[in-house]
């Protein structure tokens, strides 16, 4: 029987996530993100998530219905910002949040994924992420529950580098423009994001597809991700996969169709 | 004095054809608008662009494709895409030419703070540390003074930092400085702007005499 890693639905596909996993997100703002096993994960019910993620969607939507419902516990990422509900919990003490430079968390994901223990880099010597002391949970009163740890921090060709440890998920969660069946990947324009290094990082790692093909349509030397990385996959129907959200829409007018406004009107 | 598009231009003249470089969010965003015509860089958003270019016409609108400040955008030719973990080590590797970023406080040794305020909402501080480990040249962009007239170029930051030694040269309202490890180098001063008044107005050494001779 030849591979083929397709489940038949995405509420199949999270079925055994188990409560407290260590789940890696792929997604950078709402562009690449795993609509669609986000809410059968919200569906599922598993509670208690450690969540590595860039940002936790934005309010109400992706990993903000998560959130809304309580089911993080933890999460790892690099911008709160739009998300108010992402800021409530964390300074009302009921969220831990390891805010991790948004290069170093792409790294930690892609160094888990790739058998390597620990990295050293510049990004934060001199501030709290390596000096230690950054807030990760407050307590009900305000005051800080849990700060990090220093970090150790050596010097390599004159530069000053911090150790930071790569990240072994239990499940990565990933959006991809278009899967073959052995779960080779491709990804459109600047979707990609974070969807590598999160497929990297986890021991299960389960797709959504915006399109599913045969084996051999994908020529070898497109595939952005290798198969070897993905575990299963879910096929959206075309209506999930043009259910896609906007942050922030900026145009500019197109030359000669009037000069109504100037460049990036944004909303 | 300069105003927040005056700034940007002032910007847009640290930048040379055929540069890599990365803007901030925020005023950064404006320095495209004032780039000669023969000037051509080519833009990185840290999300995974190479080439990032202007925003779309209505029609051309893609939700996949969006720069770091979460801004639909379209790319120019010659532009490539990849992960988060590729484009950081473009960064980190120091294989972009310049950064610009806008700053809270800046000191002399080249310190930079400008992701958080304590006792403030804190949004994290995204890839900016990353950013000022990775430009050959990273430059600041922002006022010389707060709303409340405290100086924001200064000996040592008092918010907590983004990163240490970082910053070469902050352009601000005022004029231009060089980070020069214990003082401060004046390149520059906006119109209506004395020596003295920049002087005044940064909390930490300013050598002005090159300056000055330069000015006959």
């Amino acid at each position: 029987m030849s591979m083929d890693k397709v489940v038949a639905s995405a509420a199949d596909a999270v079925a055994d996530i188990a409560d407290s996993s260590t789940i890696a997100v792929g997604g950078f703002g709402l562009a690449g993100i795993p609509w669609i096993l986000i809410e059968a994960l919200l569906a599922q019910g598993a509670s208690d998530l450690e969540i590595v993620s860039n940002n936790l969607g934005v309010d109400g939507q992706g990993l903000g219905k998560l959130l809304e419902a309580h089911r993080i516990r933890r999460a790892v990422s690099s911008y709160i910002g739009e998300n108010k509900e992402f800021m409530r919990q964390y300074m009302s003490g009921e969220l831990e949040v390891e805010l991790t430079p948004q290069g170093t968390l792409a790294e930690r994901m892609r160094a888990g994924g790739a058998g390597i223990g620990a990295f050293f880099t510049p990004s934060g010597v001199g501030t709290v992420v390596a000096n230690g002391g950054m807030p990760w949970r407050y307590a009900a009163d305000g005051s800080v529950a849990v700060a990090s740890p220093a970090k150790e921090v050596r010097e390599f060709n004159g530069r000053r580098m911090v150790l930071e440890s790569g990240i072994v998920a239990d499940v990565a969660l990933v959006r991809a423009a278009i899967a073959d069946r052995h779960g080779n990947l491709r990804f459109h324009a600047a979707a990609q994001n974070f969807n590598p290094p999160a497929a990297m990082s986890g021991r299960l790692t389960i797709v959504e597809a915006e399109k599913v093909v045969e084996p051999g349509e994908l020529d070898p030397a497109d595939v952005h991700l290798p198969g070897v990385f993905v575990n299963r996959i879910v096929a959206l129907t075309p209506e999930q996969a043009d259910a896609k959200l906007i942050e922030k829409r900026t145009t500019t007018p197109r030359p000669g169709a009037g000069d109504a406004a100037g460049a990036g009107e944004g909303n | 004095m300069w105003t927040r598009e005056e700034m940007a231009a002032r910007a847009a003249q640290e930048l040379s054809d055929g540069q890599y470089v990365n803007l901030g969010i925020g005023l950064p965003t404006l320095i495209p608008n004032y780039l000669p015509d023969d000037v051509h860089l080519v833009m990185h958003s840290e999300n995974g662009i190479l080439g990032t270019g202007r925003y779309p016409y209505d029609d051309e609108v893609d939700p996949d494709l969006i720069n770091a400040g979460k801004e639909t955008v379209t790319v120019n030719p010659g532009a490539a895409y990849f992960d988060s973990a590729l484009s950081f080590a473009m960064i980190r590797g120091g294989h972009l030419d310049v950064a610009v970023l806008g700053g809270m406080e800046v000191a002399c040794n080249g310190d930079l703070a400008n992701w958080m305020v304590p006792g403030h909402l804190v949004k994290g501080m995204g890839g900016a540390m990353d950013l000022v480990h990775g430009a050959s040249k990273v430059i600041v962009v922002m006022d010389h003074q707060s709303k409340r007239g405290a100086s924001k170029v200064l000996a040592t930051c008092s918010l907590p930092l983004t990163g240490e030694a970082v910053v070469q040269r902050v352009i601000t309202n005022l004029g231009v400085l060089d980070c020069a490890g214990t003082h401060y180098v004046l390149r520059e001063l906006a119109p209506g702007v004395s020596v003295d008044d920049i002087v005044a107005a940064t909390d930490a050494l300013v050598e002005t005499s090159e300056f000055e001779a330069a000015r006959g």
